[in-house]
């Protein structure tokens, strides 16, 4: 097991470089998704507050997620 | 109205993809790792550090086709003024300067132990540099206008000059090959490879290029959302200028019991 960690003597650059590939790719996605589910709150809240301000108009929106 | 025909039309083709595509990038990426990690042999010249490249060469693709992608949306922005080529290349910009700053990364990494340095100005890491700059310029100039038109008009422009840098890394190895020591081409592309290196590779390739478009879906989602509150904002703005953005719960509250006493 240990053998494999050591990759040769190299494990130091290898598992640097997986490592910072992961987090980098994990950080992003997680990022994007909170970006998301706040953008998404808000845009709710307004709409929410703009359909019960003008219950009588017909909205031409789109649904976004 | 034909403004957000095109973004709903994404938005309902897209939603059904998205758990398969993700379910696809997680098993491409984890049958990736166990060949890259375990399943692969060692190089006869590099030993283990050959694994790098199972990450190097896919982070390089991904930097590449990203801003191919990302320049072709520009493009389009520019020409037909399509809102969601904008989005589109909004949304790609961070994915590809992520995985072009991992391609410079890793490629140090691989560049130590066996160039024996970890940074040499040649040609390929300096346009790679080069392209990585290109991302950041993009995505500083796109938000760096008040209005989004603009910024959008600008980083178009930017992305498709910097597209001549695409060629220029793709070839700078062979057009500037005699910058480099014969022993430090590490040259590991195409066919010149292993089969048993060439399984890895393409799972992670694949696994990397899902991975995008999962976030590129995400990230038009979260484009588009904010677009719908600039829209909002401003729509509320014109029909009632004195209510601040900060009082949005009492708008709530007043526009409820309004609408309640109707």
């Amino acid at each position: 097991m240990s053998e494999f960690f050591s990759m040769g003597g190299y494990g130091g650059y290898i598992w640097a470089s997986y490592g910072v590939t992961a987090l980098a790719m994990i950080v992003l996605l997680i990022a994007t998704l909170r970006g998301l589910r706040s953008s998404r709150i808000e845009r709710e809240q307004l709409e929410a507050v703009l359909q019960s301000r003008r219950p009588r108009r017909t909205k031409k929106t789109q649904q976004a997620s | 109205m034909h403004r957000f025909a095109k973004p709903s039309v994404f938005l309902k083709f897209t939603a059904p993809i998205l758990p398969w595509l993700s379910a696809l990038t997680v098993i491409l990426i984890a049958a990736g790792l166990y060949f890259s990690l375990i399943g692969s042999p060692v190089d006869y010249q590099q030993g283990h550090t050959v694994r790098i490249m199972y990450i190097h060469v896919p982070a390089a693709w991904m930097g590449l086709f990203c801003y191919v992608g990302m320049a072709i949306c520009g493009a389009m922005s520019l020409i037909w003024k399509h809102p969601l080529a904008d989005i589109c290349a909004r949304a790609t910009a961070p994915v590809g300067a992520t995985f072009t700053a991992l391609c410079l990364i890793t490629g140090s990494l691989w560049g130590e132990p066996m160039w024996g340095t970890w940074w040499v100005w040649d040609a390929r890491l300096t346009s790679m540099l080069i392209l990585l700059f290109l991302y950041l310029g993009y995505m500083a100039l796109v938000n760096a206008f008040d209005d989004p038109e603009r910024g959008s008009k600008a980083g178009s422009a930017l992305a498709l000059v910097g597209a001549v840098n695409v060629p220029i890394v793709k070839f700078s190895v062979d057009w500037w090959n005699t910058l480099h020591q014969p022993a430090s081409i590490v040259r590991m592309d195409g066919p010149a490879v292993d089969p048993s290196m060439q399984l890895p590779l393409a799972l992670m390739i694949l696994g990397f290029t899902c991975y995008y478009f999962v976030v590129l879906i995400l990230r038009v989602r979260l484009e588009l959302n904010e677009r719908r509150i600039r829209a909002l904002h401003l729509s509320g703005m014109f029909e009632d200028p004195e209510t601040p953005t900060s009082a949005k719960e009492q708008a709530y509250e007043a526009g409820h019991n309004a609408g309640a006493k109707q």
